[in-house]
């Protein structure tokens, strides 16, 4: 793909820019701020999981028994959302891999605002510990979603310390977004065009667009909530001429837009991986980058889809259902053409290609299920139900996480310069499989059932499915304990890995591993698209081996 | 233990028409999905490293196919969602004669009550072949009034009515939820649908329990009140009398307007007009009503609403 001169193997890697802690809390390097995200998000998500293992736990009888009373259930779903949308979801990929290879990918030095990088993590970092304080020691009891009038008038928890922590949080990922759009636009590196840009930076860009102009929108809201709470305005009170269904349509103005940052970025993973694994170029790449782009773009206007049931207008509902339906349709322009882009490929199994695998199956059944939810004649039904947490969870867990572990198997050596043991990697993502679906396929029944969400107990009737999913949610709990296992350990025992382990083409596999602090010695030049993949020279390259 | 449901019973008609559309979205479902996952395996299997097919020249792109799946996709989307929301329609637009059941929802409960006068808490008593409606809205935070046998489902808001509609079409028991969540024991609102035989229904209507209709309760309510000290007859003050308003189109004067324009006199028209009078001044009258808002629970509003409903557009003659 490039024209870069061997790798100068006596050059610093950026892991050994500096040991003491100052020279990781002061770092602008973006390899490093990619690190600072990588522990805390790892960190964060720990925690929530942690949340849902007790809530899961709690689901195994209908009546409530491991938690002593419901609001404490309440508060730990409150915790579990909170903490995985803001704190693990949004972040993950784009603040963790897209902050490490986003540069790198397009030939730069770094982000264009590398200091502004820093700050996003310190403003992550304050967000975080103020909501997990809050949260932990004083709990919340809204959900996510902290609707009104119970989050402004009747819930007698911290909601305004929980609403300043997403507040305080969301401005990193407005900075985030900005430092990704610039980078993109003016660092790319001589041959970069934006028709060779690699997928990962399309996705990139797509999600930045969304975090840009959907994230002010939350902020706005979450300060008319405060100060309806403190001040009683009125904007949301019936009794004060407000309306609380106003609130939901603020709302879901930003977070349907969030959950597809919430995706996007997997996709971008998945667009990187396949084509490696397949060695052959991603089938109908303009096609690929232009549905991410359109997704990012309708994505903002089918928000009211949350809301068909909410007393909202039968014919705002049926605009909105339209515009869900259409939305489903690049999505599946992007399942197509992964699919078409193993026909005469040359496939390897590798864990990062089982994890790809797994995503492409689970996100199709995930958007799919969502056609159930966009049909207003089924949605009254299935709203607000266990059907609604099982397709999300599918396209969230089955979807980002997938590709979130994906993606760290496979630029895993680039980052840490390590291998990892690939028997427990292709174990680990098997039980992440299995569990996934064990948890969630069996809450698309109880959903359909007709067992409403966010409840400490249930009718009896509904207990073995949820038998069924706490025992899948048990074996989820070992496939992610896992990877965090054997990739800590590869950091001592793993193989030293080699500047491009998996013949890939894209720029950052053209730099040692790990990278330079520079990123490169000698800045690269590009003279072909992203995928130049060759499967039959892959044949009989792995002939020659035999 | 292993006797568990793994689908919903269905019990009105709205349940069968949302089931058939929900078996027609999961056809589109295993459609693509088989078709994806089927290239998926003959791919996989097919080129798997070290296998002996031909892989020259792989096609980056393909426009005819990229058309194809964006159209095919596209077509069978439209035809779905035109199926959904003449379904929608259905389930949303209640008959003209539906019987109409009030339901107030505060923490933790829902308390229903029938035009004949009986209330009941958690339970829902209604005969089967008949149209029921309710009439809801919250005191507090917004609740959900979900009966997955009926197959729907809708919020309750405090400060404004919504409606939900269903036919019964099978006898028995059936779950009622609060699908909204809405606080500490949101998962213990929850109670029981009895769809009964006509006959069955009339003699538990008729067994304990007030035996005088929501709207005489709401004319007593009314008398009570002295609101015909105005809206009566024998006006004190001139107000707009009340016989034949329910349903009619009346002109009103909102806060700045010069010529008045003319709204539907429904449930929503009078609660307000009892709540913030001063919102819509009926055309050639003088604001001069005060507010009931601290004065009225949702219980007594619907039993206005319930009389003057009883007086109005094509009734008055009954009276």
């Amino acid at each position: 793909m490039t024209l870069v001169r061997e790798p100068v193997t006596a050059h610093e890697d950026y892991l050994d820019a500096g040991y003491s802690l100052k020279s990781w809390l002061l770092t602008t390097d973006h390899k490093r701020i990619g690190l600072l995200y990588m522990a805390s998000i790892t960190f964060f998500f720990f925690v929530g999981g942690a949340a849902a293992t007790i809530m899961r736990l709690e689901l195994m009888t209908p009546r409530g028994d491991v938690l002593y009373t419901p609001d404490s259930y309440n508060r730990l779903f409150t915790l579990h959302g909170v903490i995985m949308v803001w704190f693990f979801l949004i972040p993950s990929i784009p603040a963790v891999l897209g902050n490490f290879l986003l540069p790198i990918m397009i030939g730069a030095r770094d982000l264009a605002f590398p200091r502004l990088n820093l700050l996003s993590w310190y403003i992550y970092i304050v967000g975080g510990l103020l909501v997990l304080g809050v949260l932990i020691f004083g709990g919340v009891d809204t959900g996510w979603t902290f609707y009104v009038p119970f989050s402004s008038m009747f819930s007698n928890t911290n909601v305004i310390g929980a609403a300043v922590g997403v507040f305080i949080v969301g401005f990193s990922s407005i900075l985030t977004g900005l430092n990704f759009i610039v980078t993109t636009h003016t660092m790319r590196c001589e041959g970069m065009t934006w028709e060779r840009l690699p997928l990962f930076v399309w996705s990139m860009y797509a999600t930045s667009l969304i975090l840009v102009l959907a994230t002010p929108v939350l902020a706005i809201t979450l300060a008319l909530l405060a100060a309806e709470r403190i001040w009683g305005v009125g904007i949301f009170d019936p009794k004060l001429g407000g309306d609380p269904v106003l609130f939901q349509h603020l709302f879901w103005f930003y977070s349907h837009p969030a959950v597809y940052v919430m995706i996007l970025p997997g996709f971008g993973v998945i667009s990187e991986i396949v084509p490696c694994f397949s060695r052959r170029t991603i089938f109908g790449y303009k096609f690929m980058a232009g549905a991410l782009l359109t997704i990012a773009l309708v994505g903002f206007v089918v928000w009211g889809h949350h809301m068909f049931v909410s007393g909202q207008s039968m014919y705002a509902g049926m605009v909105f259902s339209l515009l869900s339906f259409i939305v489903a349709i690049p999505s599946g322009i992007k399942v197509f053409n992964w699919t078409a882009t193993l026909y005469k490929g040359s496939i390897r199994f590798d864990t990062p290609m089982l994890y790809a695998l797994g995503f492409i199956g689970l996100f199709t059944i995930g958007g799919l299920t969502g056609l159930v939810l966009a049909s207003l004649g089924v949605n009254p039904h299935v709203h607000d139900t266990y059907f609604v947490v099982a397709h999300f969870h599918y396209i969230m867990v089955g979807g980002m996480v997938m590709a979130y572990l994906g993606g760290i198997h496979f630029w895993w050596p680039k980052l840490s310069g390590r291998m990892y043991p690939e028997l427990w990697g292709k174990l680990a993502a098997l039980t992440v499989f299995i569990g996934f679906n064990l948890t969630f396929f069996p809450q698309f029944v109880l959903g359909y059932l007709g067992m409403p969400r966010r409840v400490y107990e249930y009718a009896p009737e509904f207990q073995v499915l949820n038998v069924m999913s706490t025992a899948g949610a048990s074996i989820l709990a070992v496939g992610y304990v896992l990877p965090l296992a054997y990739l800590l350990l590869s950091l001592r025992y793993g193989s030293r890995a080699t500047a491009n382990p998996w013949r890939a083409t894209g720029l950052e596999w053209q730099t040692e591993s790990p990278p330079p602090t520079e990123n490169f010695v000698e800045p690269p030049v590009v003279i072909e698209g992203p995928y130049a993949y060759s499967p039959e020279a892959a044949e009989e390259a792995d002939h020659g081996h035999h | 233990m292993w006797n568990f449901p793994l689908f919903p019973e269905r019990a009105s008609t709205g349940a069968h028409d949302v089931d058939f559309v929900f078996f027609c979205v999961m056809l589109v479902i295993l459609f693509f999905l088989g078709l994806i996952l089927s290239l998926f395996v003959t791919f996989l299997i097919r080129y798997r490293r070290g296998t002996k097919v031909n892989r020259s020249e792989p096609p980056d792109t393909n426009l005819k196919i990229e058309v194809a799946w964006v159209v095919i996709p596209l077509i069978i989307s439209i035809l779905l969602y035109v199926l959904a929301t003449s379904v929608f329609f259905r389930l949303y637009r209640a008959p003209g004669d539906a019987y109409v059941v009030n339901v107030v929802g505060k923490r933790w409960m829902f308390t229903l009550q029938h035009p004949e006068g009986k209330r009941e808490i958690n339970e829902l008593h209604v005969p089967i072949g008949r149209p029921v409606q309710l009439q809801m809205i919250s005191q507090d935070v917004i609740h959900s009034f979900f009966v997955p046998a009926f197959r729907t489902k809708q919020d309750l808001l405090p400060g404004r009515y919504t409606t939900l509609w269903f036919e019964p079409t099978k006898v028995g028991k059936y779950h009622l939820f609060c699908a909204e969540y809405c606080g500490t024991n949101h998962s213990r609102m929850a109670g029981s649908v009895y769809v009964m035989e006509p006959a069955d229904y009339e003699r538990w209507l008729e067994v304990g329990g007030s035996n005088i209709t929501l709207a005489k309760q709401g004319e007593a309510l009314f008398q009570a009140r002295h609101c015909g000290g105005c809206h009566g007859p024998s006006q004190a003050v001139r107000a707009p009398l009340l016989d034949g308003v329910y349903g009619s189109q009346v002109p009103v004067l909102r806060e700045g307007d010069k010529v008045p324009h003319f709204v539907a006199a429904d449930q929503r028209y009078i609660r307000d007009s009892i709540l913030e009078p001063k919102k819509e001044i009926v055309a050639g009258y003088e604001p001069l009503m005060p507010s009931y808002r601290d004065q009225l629970g949702e219980d007594d509003l619907l039993k206005l609403i319930a009389y003057i409903k009883s007086i109005g557009l094509g009734k008055e003659a009954a009276r």
